[in-house]
């Protein structure tokens, strides 16, 4: 294989064009089937009736699966079929699963629409629909993307930093990843992840023949040369320094995971990732022995117990839940979720945990695992280097997402504070997520619209320029 | 770069992978464990959903869980809380549980295996679990004489029924109310907990059952008991009968109470005379010709040494060993390192009654399933056969007279041949001695046996004159009283 590699054909070939959009209008439903089912569980667990309000809701679901189902149809009628339906049962079973915990912190709420943390996170999601369909009406071609590499990593490192700045920026419970404009507050460290994602794929597309060069081998890994390891200490500085600056394990981790991860795909070279593994122990390491906070990270999960009453009082309330839940959980609404701080958030898990039991935390890990498995099958697709590694990295950085996040909070891993995809309250986690599932599909649309109205890939002529290509012979 | 991409596909496999092992582990294998950490307040909660099971006395509950609106859906209470706890013990939200109330948990909380097919009725039929119930052998009119009897002053109360075991009565003075530890607001139940610990007069330690007091003179039972079986006395053999028994190889004496001769005016006596008037120089000199290996056995054989499970667990009593001669004379008149519960002294009354044979003690005489089926109802057992029907019939004739015309008249009831001992025990420095009466009645078929102990001789307030009969004897002759339906 050459330098040239990305002009071969695909060895995977478009489904004939099939759109399948029926398909995907028929999950929809059931997505649709699946949340007013497990509203009206809800609402009966506590409330002991079924709700009132029933046909409400119902419109309020149609509606918004209807509208980013016909925007689909229209800006992307190749899409995959799965990857909508799956994001929009989460984001229905995410809205039932906030409305239950309003339901335990105020009891006698009765209804759904417009009161609570639920109604709230309703209007998200119908805003979260209207960018999502913005998304697919501006962006035509994922390519136009491409020239926006420089503008995007001006405007995601700006997001990360805001909250460093004094006046908007604050601190919430240890970690400083909030802006606060009046009465508006969000998490711009969420936005920043889709916008650097389109920076690192547009970069490495420039930059990969480059970073793809060997200096020599050791032990049959090719490391690269010296002056080329810029570009990934640059990333891990930035990490490290969201790290100390905003006490956030959790998007420093995502950053530098997302990062390592698309170099990795443009190079194909394995010594990437094990540089970037070598640059985040030793930062981990680092953080632990220079930062208090981040080392009672660490404390917390090693012997979580032994801190129950206070630093680990959260985590060990989430371990509780998901023991009271066991195999078959408590059924929703019959569990106490509340007990939990923070439970429509950082630990909604543990809400799925209690209430719907190992089978329905297993049935949501897998409909993560098929939303990531969709994405990277989009990646492995489309035809142009931009595309492909846009895709991976987006996806990618979602399915890292939800293992710190249900890592931290199932103590398989130190606890960071990261909201679940799809599920967590939340308003900028939830745009951030429907902008990335928007991408996938534009990305998805190309990958399978039948090849003759294929255009042919612009990367290889960027490739072409690349300096001293003659060496990358490689099995 | 599709090679890549499909490693990345398996790296998201294995980190799903992961979280997948990992919430398996978590909600199917330890989640037992962490149910059952302490500080889990879940468990706490579900624990007061369900009705928990009644404790019963004579076919009324002393304990039951009643319906409240709060978040913690049933109130434990208690009626005569202060009566029964030593019994009963407390169901607390911080403090956990006590007495039959821990012992009997399983049954209780309906989470016994023995409930397993009430609990999958209960999940087929939707109707909400229940705990089982568990009746008592107490006899209400036993323990209110008993509570009653001590009014308030430090002391302690176990009657049996000889023949079975059953404990009829279990009372310790003063108690505490278990319905202040039972509460619902942590506040409040801390707060009542510190003031019982703080409390000088010690109100939540389980007397009869969990404190030794040096048994004084009822401790002779069981010296007499090993004398008779060693064969060298009779109840009329010559025995020597003095004031006071110098002790061997040191300068002091073991004195009778009165410091009189134990017949008025005679230097001999004998073993019949000394028990009736409860002669510590005959049975000074009687244990040191026997030797403390006797006195030790014989003990054992009551029930020494042993904790008994009537299911909470007994202290137990002690007799000691490798005691030389001084040591073998004050121990075998219940001093020196003697000492026993009041329970154990009961356990040893009810064997002389039941003819020698020490039953098991036990509370608890049947348990019940939520719907009322008897899960299981206990059968009275032997522990051991402590001494001959023929010794146990002398040591009874010798106990009739004790209340007939010897140191325990108090404890006599008209036309009730009552056996009895009473015993007055030295305990350290200044301290006013500790008051014993031990009995049975009726003395050929009997129905009850108890031991009552009053502290200090019934406290500050008590007579100037501390004795058995005076302090002990009434209370249990109104036990007996009540038992036999006097």
């Amino acid at each position: 294989m050459t330098t040239v590699a990305t002009l071969t054909p695909p060895t995977l070939t478009p489904q004939g064009g099939r759109r399948r959009r029926g398909i995907e209008l028929i999950m929809l439903g059931f997505a649709i089937v699946l949340t007013l089912a497990a509203y009206s569980a809800v609402q009966m667990g506590v409330l002991g009736r079924y709700p009132t309000d029933l046909p409400v809701v119902t419109a309020y679901l149609v509606a918004c699966a209807g509208v980013a189902h016909l925007a689909v149809r229209r800006l992307a009628p190749y899409a995959d079929p799965v990857i909508l339906p799956v994001a929009f049962a989460l984001n229905g079973l995410g809205l039932v699963l906030i409305h239950r915990l309003d339901l335990a912190a105020r009891a006698g709420l009765g209804s759904l629409l417009p009161s609570g943390d639920a109604g709230r996170q309703m209007i998200w999601t119908a805003l979260s629909i209207l960018l999502f369909v913005a998304v697919l009406g501006v962006v035509r071609d994922h390519r136009l993307l491409q020239r926006y590499t420089y503008t995007a990593m001006v405007l995601g490192l700006v997001l990360l930093l805001l909250p460093m700045l004094p006046v908007i920026g604050t601190q919430v419970n240890g970690a400083r990843i909030w802006i606060h404009l009046g009465p508006l507050s969000f998490q711009p460290g969420e936005i920043a992840k889709v916008v650097l994602m389109v920076f690192f794929a547009g970069y490495l597309v420039a930059k990969r023949e480059v970073l793809t060069l060997a200096s020599r081998r050791v032990l049959g890994v090719d490391l690269p040369r010296a002056r080329d390891l810029g570009p990934i200490l640059v990333a891990w500085a930035a990490s490290v320094l969201i790290l100390v600056g905003q006490s956030d394990l959790g998007t420093s981790l995502l950053f530098f995971g997302g990062f390592v991860a698309v170099l990795y795909v443009a190079t194909e070279r394995l010594s990437w990732i094990l540089i970037g593994m070598v640059l985040f122990v030793a930062g981990s390491w680092f953080a632990v022995i220079t930062f208090a906070h981040v080392a009672e990270r660490f404390q917390i999960w090693l012997h979580p117990f032994r801190y129950a009453e206070n630093q680990s009082y959260q985590l060990v309330q989430g371990l509780y839940g998901f023991a009271a839940g066991g195999i078959l959980g408590r059924g929703l609404g019959r569990g106490m979720p509340e007990l939990v701080p923070y439970a429509k958030t950082d630990f909604i898990v543990a809400t799925i945990g209690e209430e719907l039991g190992l089978t329905g935390l297993m049935a949501v890990l897998v409909l993560y695992l098929v939303l990531a498995e969709r994405g990277l099958r989009s990646a492995l697709g489309v035809r142009d280097t931009f595309g492909k590694l846009l895709a991976a990295g987006l996806t990618f950085s979602l399915a890292l997402q939800v293992f710190v996040v249900v890592g931290g909070v199932t103590r398989l891993i130190p606890l960071t504070g990261l909201t679940t995809p799809f599920l967590s309250y939340g308003g900028s986690s939830l745009v951030t997520n429907y902008v990335l599932i928007a991408l996938l599909l534009r990305i998805s649309d190309a990958a399978r619209r039948p090849a003759p109205t294929a255009t042919p890939a612009t990367p290889a002529t960027v490739a072409i320029t690349g300096d001293a290509p003659t060496q990358a012979v490689r099995t | 770069m599709n090679r890549p991409l499909r490693r990345l596909a398996l790296v998201v496999l294995l980190m799903m992978g992961a979280l997948l092992i990992n919430v398996n582990y978590l909600q199917a294998v330890a989640a037992g464990s962490y149910a059952n950490k302490p500080g889990n307040v879940r468990t706490i909660y579900d624990e007061y959903a369900l009705q928990r099971g009644p404790i019963i006395v004579d076919g009324a509950p002393i304990a039951e869980s009643v319906k409240t609106s709060g978040r913690l859906t049933y109130l434990r209470t208690y009626a005569n809380g202060p009566m029964y706890a030593p019994v009963t013990g407390f169901y607390s939200l911080v403090y956990g549980t006590s007495g039959i109330e821990a012992a009997e948990n399983s049954i209780l909380s309906g989470s016994s295996s023995n409930l397993f097919v009430s609990r999958l009725r209960d999940l087929l039929t939707g109707q909400a679990p229940r705990g089982g119930s568990v009746t008592l052998t107490l006899n209400a009119a036993a323990q209110k004489a008993a509570y009653d009897g001590l009014a308030g002053r430090a002391g302690a109360v176990v009657a049996i029924q000889p023949s079975t075991g059953a404990i009829l009565a279990l009372a310790s003075s003063p108690s505490y109310n278990p319905n202040l530890l039972s509460s619902h607001d942590p506040q409040s139940i801390t707060k009542a907990w510190q003031s019982l610990q703080v409390d000088p007069s010690n109100p939540m330690l389980d007397r009869p059952l969990t404190r030794t007091y040096p048994p004084g003179s009822t401790f002779k039972i069981v010296t007499t008991a090993a004398l008779l079986a060693s064969g060298r006395f009779t109840p009329t053999t010559p025995v020597p009968g003095p004031a006071a028994l110098p002790l061997p190889g040191t300068s002091i004496t073991l004195p009778n109470e009165d410091k009189q001769p134990c017949t008025p005016g005679q230097t001999m006596t004998t073993m019949a005379q000394a028990f009736r008037f409860s002669c510590n120089a005959t049975y000074g000199y009687m244990a040191m010709k026997v030797g403390w290996q006797a006195i030790y056995h014989q003990a054992s054989a009551f029930g020494f040494g042993h904790s008994w499970m009537i299911p909470m667990a007994s202290a137990p009593s002690v007799f000691p060993q490798n005691l030389n001669l001084p040591q073998t004379a004050q121990s075998a008149i219940g001093q020196f390192d003697t000492a026993a519960t009041a329970l154990q002294m009961a356990v040893t009354t009810a064997a002389i009654a039941n003819h020698g044979t020490v039953m098991n003690p036990y509370l608890v005489s049947q348990v019940q399933g939520p719907d009322l089926a008897i899960l299981s109802r206990t059968q009275p057992s032997v522990y051991d056969q402590a001494t001959t029907p023929q010794i146990a019939a002398e040591i009874t004739d010798m106990m009739v007279s004790v209340v007939q015309s010897g140191t325990g008249v108090n404890g006599a009831i008209p036309g009730v041949s009552v056996a009895g001992k009473t015993g007055t025990a030295q305990h350290g420095g200044n301290q006013r001695p500790d008051a014993w009466f031990v009995a049975f009645a009726p003395s050929a078929n009997p129905q009850v046996a108890v031991a009552v102990l009053v502290e200090n001789g019934g406290g500050p307030n008590g007579p100037s004159f501390v004795s058995g009969n005076g302090l002990a004897a009434p209370i249990a002759k109104s036990v007996i009283e009540a038992v036999l339906g006097k």
